[in-house]
């Protein structure tokens, strides 16, 4: 399967001058777009460059205001997403909506399955036309497997082989990879090419810009709703993308200072929860940005939780500031000066109902407080404050935060747990599925904190990440700390080596 | 629709408009509606409701539910009654049955909390059990013969006023609620924890602890209910209240406090009570049937649980709006 010249074939699906308005704001101002056979095409720009509303398009879920969308050349009108699917177009998410307690084939022919007389469902049919689905993506995956208790990745690769079974010429790939680790992005990749391979259009979104050059032939970008340019990827370089998603040249994204280290700030001790992670003793001093990587599941995240007092201890004991922590006593570790920013920011970092102002106020109703009643004045320019220092987008502080794009979303969580004034810092993910622009402002908060002589703890599945901003990298595998690797040190290959449990051995 | 008036939906305010109308209408049109009598009696008759209202939009507002109520009160009048007939003095009885209201309260939370159970099931579970502990203590009989100073108390009115003597506590009962739930850390946080409880943990507000705060409160404000409830109709039985959490809830939801939990002013919550009250009271004066009556709570309930939800759309779409429009006001709008 080649590559299409311009004199070739008509593209599968494309957009031509669409333009989308929400009221006053142009979603979408003349955007054109052609995916063809058999190529995996990206979709870069920023957050709020207008890409969800493109996909949107796509799918059958907005109407174009002007402008057409076209099918093998013909005008089509999707009138909803059941349209879209029936033309074959397919959309991926993030993060798929599985039934967790059907199985995988249950879910890939729910409310379709192969009947048998008297209407009933033909299980063997159902299995095996599973089983031919992962064959042609190569993937081993049984059929009959809930889907409770499946990897992202895994739960992925069931909604791709859904999408094949409604003849998919079209796969709109949104964020697939945010939640992955590496070897599970490789998987993915490896399926995508099989794909591309048997002549199917994939429509790639990644901020991750590494994969776009990776797995990606073209690339169109937006910026602020606009078409910017289609062009092919070879011969391109990361600047040259940047540059078209900002429109300007960006700042350093990992601006890591030199800090000398300080005192020791946490101090984590034989911690252990039976089961999930075990032994794992480290310290971050003042001054320092230590990294935790590993691989999603390596128990990273619990022991967070667990210092921070979300989830209790069976044994260890963790100090901060030379002062013991009580085990599952988050008020506690904030009043020792510690904070947590959640992985999740929808589920944990944010209440999305409630307003900017009151987030950041959630950690202060301790502090902003005259006689027992909440001191709202105190409360707003502590907010405010803060929102303005992380230059968070917003229209009034007192919209809720459902309103904000991811990166501000990421920002707000940053200011509600950074106005507590923090002597120890964790965050958990802290980039994760926002742009580029905001990534490197977040790297330049963290490098700026440690230069005040924060101790910050990163946990990260972003490799590039971990080297660039950590002075130190910590490794877990399979919930124990295997790994202890200076800057100097610290390569993809070393941390992987250790992430993977090789280096333990 | 300019935005200064789409920004005035909300259903609290909804529902204080529709109270007001409902007011203003039946003091020109019903006849008998206006007289003293009649207001102390709408007033009386929905104090038990409006006391117990308090305590459950603190409940409902962070996620909770406590359907024990009205057992609770029964289950209070019915010590009450029994201890009396003992020849207790009623300045011992009355804190005997508030302690019991506390712990009554007490257990509904520690099953909730510690167990981790759903507060409808357990409290389902309390409702039958308190009520089956109140008849068993006093079987069926009626206690009525209370010192009359408080029977006059909690019937009577303030001098010539239309005004009941027991409206004054509740006033200031009410004050106290409004400011836990709207100015205090507390409040603050039961809002966070019906909205997104994980968060609210991952914040550093001690959930449980909230938690249990809330049931016990209920309890006690169920059993002063029972109280009250004894002394207004001069009446302990061990069915005293029964259904009235039934009418409390429906109110609290018809205030436009979220059944999800997060959402919602004490305000609009009484504003709700005495909406129903009123309605009622109207509906009696009218003649309308009693099953009729129930027909028509029932239609504003689903309504209750309704509007708000379609209020909040409105503002929410309206709000989305606005933030997306920030960083293009620049352009003009197509309109």
């Amino acid at each position: 399967m080649t590559y299409p010249s311009d004199a070739g074939p008509t593209p599968v699906l494309s957009l031509k001058d669409v333009s989308k308005s929400f009221g006053a704001v142009r979603a979408l101002r003349d955007v054109s777009l052609e995916l063809f056979r058999g190529e995996v095409h990206a979709l870069a720009g920023e957050n709020g460059a207008g890409k969800s509303t493109l996909i949107k398009t796509l799918a059958g879920v907005h109407r174009p205001d002007a402008g057409q969308v076209l099918l093998d050349g013909e005008p089509v009108l999707f009138h909803g997403p059941g349209d879209a699917r029936d033309a074959g177009i397919a959309v991926i998410y993030q993060e798929p909506t599985l039934f967790p307690d059907l199985s995988i084939a249950e879910n890939i022919f729910m409310g379709r399955q192969p009947r048998r007389a008297l209407g009933r469902i033909d299980h063997k049919a159902t299995h095996s036309a599973t089983l031919a689905l992962m064959q042609r993506l190569g993937v081993e995956l049984d059929p009959d497997r809930p889907a409770r208790g499946l990897s992202i990745a895994d739960q992925q690769i069931v909604e791709i082989a859904k999408a094949l079974s409604f003849e998919a010429r079209v796969l709109i790939m949104d964020e697939p990879t945010a939640a992955l680790t590496g070897s599970e992005v490789a998987r993915l990749f490896g399926v995508v090419r099989t794909l591309r391979e048997q002549g199917a259009a994939v429509l790639f979104i990644s901020h991750r810009l590494e994969e776009i050059f990776q797995i990606c032939q073209r690339v169109t970008t937006l910026r602020d709703g606009a078409w910017i340019a289609s062009e092919p990827i070879d011969g391109m370089t990361e600047d040259d993308l940047v540059r078209r998603m900002v429109g300007r040249d960006l700042d350093e994204l990992y601006p890591k200072q030199d800090v000398r280290p300080g005192e020791v700030a946490l101090s984590v001790r034989r911690l252990t929860r039976e089961g999930v992670f075990t032994d794992v003793s480290f310290e971050v001093r003042h001054g320092e940005i230590v990294g935790l990587a590993g691989l999603v599941g390596a128990g990273r995240t619990e022991v967070a939780r667990a210092v921070f007092g979300i989830d209790r201890w069976d044994a260890g004991e963790v100090e901060v500031q030379g002062r013991k922590l009580t085990n599952g006593a988050p008020s506690t570790a904030m009043a020792s000066g510690l904070a947590l920013v959640p992985e999740d920011r929808r589920a944990q970092g944010l209440v999305m109902d409630m307003s900017i102002e009151r987030n950041i106020g959630l950690t202060g109703l301790r502090t902003t407080v005259k006689a027992g009643l909440v001191d709202r004045g105190a409360e707003r320019s502590r907010s405010l404050d803060w929102a303005v220092k992380l230059q968070v987008k917003y229209a009034r502080i007192a919209d809720t935060v459902n309103t904000l794009s991811g990166g501000n979303q990421q920002k707000v969580v940053l200011a509600k747990w950074l106005a507590t004034g923090p002597r120890v810092l964790i965050v958990d993910e802290p980039t994760r599925g926002i742009d580029v622009g905001t990534k490197a402002e977040v790297h330049r908060l963290l490098s700026e904190l440690a230069a005040d002589g924060v101790a910050v703890l990163m946990i990260s599945s972003d490799l590039p990440e971990i080297l660039g901003m950590a002075d130190r990298v910590l490794v877990m595998h399979e919930g124990r700390l295997t790994a202890e690797i200076p800057r100097s040190e610290a390569t993809e290959e070393s941390v992987m080596a250790a992430a993977t449990g090789r280096a333990a051995a | 629709m300019p935005e200064s008036l789409t920004r005035a939906v909300r259903w609290d305010t909804v529902v204080g408009a529709l109270l007001i109308v409902l007011l203003l209408l039946s003091f020109s049109t019903v006849d008998g509606f206006g007289n003293a009598l009649n207001l102390s009696f709408l007033i009386g008759n929905t104090l038990p409701i409006a006391l117990i209202a308090l305590p459950m939009t603190l409940l409902v507002v962070s996620g909770e539910i406590d359907l024990s109520v009205a057992s609770t009160a029964g289950l209070s009048g019915s010590v009450m009654g029994a201890l009396w007939n003992q020849g207790m003095t009623i300045e011992t009885i009355i804190p005997i049955c508030l302690l019991l209201g506390v712990v009554c309260g007490l257990v509904n939370g520690l099953l909730v909390t510690r167990l981790g159970l759903p507060s409808l099931a357990v409290t389902i579970g309390t409702l039958a059990a308190y009520r089956g502990i109140a008849q068993i203590i006093l079987g069926s009989d009626a206690v009525t013969d209370f010192p009359t100073q408080y029977l006059d108390f909690a019937a009577g009115r303030i001098g010539d006023t239309f005004i009941p003597q027991a409206f004054l506590p509740f006033v200031v009962l009410l004050a106290i609620a409004v400011v836990a739930l709207h100015a205090t850390p507390f409040g603050r946080s039961l809002f966070a924890i019906g909205a997104n409880e994980e968060a609210a943990r991952f914040a550093g507000i001690r959930v449980k602890r909230h938690k249990l705060i809330l049931f016990t409160v209920t309890g006690l404000m169920a059993s002063l209910t029972g109280i009250f409830w004894a002394l207004h109709y001069a009446s302990a039985r061990y069915d005293n209240a029964t259904g009235l959490e039934l009418s409390v809830v429906a109110a609290v939801l018809l205030g436009g406090i979220d059944f999800d939990g997060g959402k919602g002013t004490l305000g609009g919550a009484i504003a709700g009570v005495f909406l129903l009250g009123a309605l009622q009271n109207v509906m009696s004066l009218q003649d309308v049937s009693a099953q009729s009556q129930i027909v028509v709570t029932g239609v504003l309930l689903v309504l209750s649980v309704l509007g708000p939800r379609v209020a909040r759309q409105i503002s929410v779409a309206r709000a989305g709006r606005r933030a997306a429009s920030t960083p293009t006001s620049s352009l003009s709008s197509p309109s």
